[in-house]
């Protein structure tokens, strides 16, 4: 017996080594919340457990899992196949959370299938992993094939009546695929584009049918409060929040890495004591909290606990929970035109505000970066922030790009504005 | 140039791996990227005789499937070097210098974005966050993920191609 973990999601992953086999995993209690609940406890009792555990999803929304569980229709409702998608098409510039997961602990990553399929009643999963995480792809792979060769998945499952199938789709690439239903479209042998909601995936998903989509560290977060309960669960976090999180730092800090911390940990001490502060010679200008699109957080804020509430306070967002961290030896003018590259490249060019917005923006700060910038170019710019911001175009790629631009807009002007009166970059 | 314009027809293994790959979903086309990602991982690149071929395969017409062939940046229409490297862009490389170091490649191999060597080893392609940001700046090449490159890591990685030339 393991004793009662405070960090669940990372107590089997040894960095830098292999990851535990099903015979390890298995030694470590892993697969026992399996064993105890198929055919033995009700699948909505299961939705239930993980509602009351307050499981917010952790791919960037943070929508309340078991709520977005219990809009599936039920089976006898809506009989034929049942879809679990796992959405580990991790590519948001600066997070890098999933990889450990996946790397680390695949078989916590089946269990949490397992667990989870049996619970929306699915009989098929797929895990939908980006093409560059061969790694990953690989693990999961030979994690599915232990699983099966145990009789964890497949038909009748110990015993239980539940069949499951798990498969392993590897990407091809493209950002807009981590949207829920552009990864349906990916995933159907489809462009990437989304959809239009309703009707939501949990009705209408793949191939039509009912399908759940979550990202991998919420499924993660399943065997271990279906082992260890609700309350065990909500009892994790501080500052009012509940569970752990992967959270992350990238840029000039120390020891740049992932780190499963109690929910609510404040920035500051993940970057000063968990990341080991700044490099020597370098001062901490801002932050983005958890991904590119999110607004920046500036120093004088870092003591705000990394919640989705708490971000909000501040104007920005938790995202994903993997800062990124602009230093004082960065322009910040460079590091916003970085983010809108990104963007622009990425747009999946279904509707034009975005196709067409996004480049313009990057052009233009681009050119203010490199000493061409006119003086009506900021009226413009916050002017696209509005015409790319919320309600405006299809989905949420162009407002999230505009999160940094409009709070960049908003802390940085006298650094825009000297750009374009000096007509150079500072920094340079 | 070592790069081969013409692709063979799909031979019987071809087929028969694709035929595998369509029976792991409910419809062909599911199978779609799937099965332009093994062609491509045999032939390098995807050959416009290659797509037609596999888009009959997968009970689609050549239009549909190149409409998803071209709008995933991992599959290739045009013929690739050897070892494609994929150089992150994202914000944390950018941050860490991954403009030195296609600054460093372009003087070493002489080749920029979007470019293959003239040997036809290597080609080079801009890539989103790898996911592996802790390490930045990063690139992959080929199928090995390299972590906190610096211009000396750059050219220890380009040597051995550069001594089996003669
Ligand atoms: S906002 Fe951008 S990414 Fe989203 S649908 Fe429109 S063009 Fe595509
Ligand atoms: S930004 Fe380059 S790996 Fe994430």
């Amino acid at each position: 017996m393991s004793a009662i973990p405070r960090l669940p999601l990372t107590r089997n992953i040894r960095r830098g080594a292999a990851p535990f086999s099903r015979a390890e995993y298995e030694q470590a209690d892993g697969y026992l919340a399996v064993r105890d609940t198929l055919g033995k406890v009700e699948p909505a009792s299961l939705i239930a457990l993980i509602a009351a555990s307050g499981l917010g999803g952790c791919g960037g929304g943070g929508f309340p899992t078991g709520r977005k569980w219990q809009l599936m229709p039920g089976k006898d409702q809506r009989p034929g196949p049942r879809y679990l998608l796992i959405n580990a098409d991790e590519m948001e510039p600066g997070t890098f959370k999933d990889r450990l997961l996946l790397e680390g602990d695949p078989h916590q990553m089946i269990e949490g299938i397992i667990l989870s399929a049996y619970a929306l009643q699915a009989d098929h999963a797929y895990i939908f992993v980006r093409g560059e995480y061969l790694t990953a792809i690989e693990r999961l792979n030979h994690a599915i094939a232990e699983a099966e060769a145990a009789g964890l998945i497949g038909e009748n499952i110990l015993g239980s009546g539940f069949d499951l199938s798990v498969q392993v789709h590897g990407g091809a690439g493209r950002y807009i695929c981590g949207e829920e239903t552009a990864l349906l479209n990916s995933l159907e042998g489809r462009r990437a584009i989304p959809r239009s909601k309703p009707p939501f995936p949990q009705v209408n998903g793949l191939w039509g049918c009912p399908t759940i989509v979550n990202n991998v560290e919420t499924i993660c977060n399943v065997p271990h409060i279906v082992r260890y309960g609700a309350d065990w669960y909500r009892g994790l976090g501080v500052n009012g929040a509940l569970g752990t999180k992967i959270y992350g730092v990238s840029g000039r800090v120390r020891n740049p890495g992932t780190f499963e911390l109690p929910m609510g940990t404040p920035m500051r001490d993940m970057i000063e004591d968990h990341a080991g502060g700044m490099k020597d010679g370098y001062r901490l200008t801002a932050v983005l909290p958890g991904g590119a699109s999110t607004a920046f957080l500036m120093a004088e804020n870092l003591d705000v606990p990394m919640t989705f509430a708490d971000m909000a306070k501040h104007g920005t967002r938790l995202g994903t929970g993997t800062a990124i961290v602009l230093d004082d030896k960065t322009c910040p003018v460079g590091f916003i035109a970085n983010l809108q590259q990104f963007f622009a490249r990425e747009s999946c060019g279904w509707c034009a505000p975005c196709r067409d917005g996004l480049p313009w923006v990057e052009r233009t700060l681009k050119s203010i970066e490199a000493g061409e910038g006119r003086a009506t170019d900021l009226d413009l710019l916050l002017e696209m922030t509005g015409n790319l911001g919320p309600g405006r175009t299809f989905c949420a790629l162009a407002p999230g790009a505009m999160a940094s631009l409009q709070s960049g807009l908003q802390y940085f002007g006298p650094v825009f504005e000297q750009h374009i009166a000096t007509k150079a970059c500072p920094w340079t | 140039m070592s790069i081969v314009e013409r692709q063979p027809p799909l031979d019987a293994t071809e087929r028969a791996a694709i035929a595998e790959l369509i029976a792991h979903y409910p419809t062909a086309r599911a199978a779609a990227i799937d099965s332009l990602k093994y062609v491509q991982q045999r032939r390098r690149y995807v050959s416009d005789g290659t797509l037609h071929e596999v888009a009959h395969l997968l009970g689609m017409s050549a239009a549909e499937l190149d409409e998803v062939a071209t709008f995933y940046n991992l599959i290739y229409r045009k013929p690739v070097g050897e070892k494609v490297i994929l150089l992150c862009d994202s914000i944390s490389c950018w941050i860490t210098g991954r403009d030195q170091l296609a600054a460093h490649i372009h003087q070493r191999l002489g080749i920029r974005q979007g470019e293959t060597t003239a040997d036809g080893r290597f080609t080079l392609l801009p890539i989103v966050c790898l996911g592996d940001c802790d390490h930045a700046p990063v690139m992959m090449v080929g199928d090995t993920l390299h972590g906190n490159v610096d211009t000396a890591a750059l050219d220890a990685i380009f040597q051995p191609a550069e001594s089996d030339t003669p």
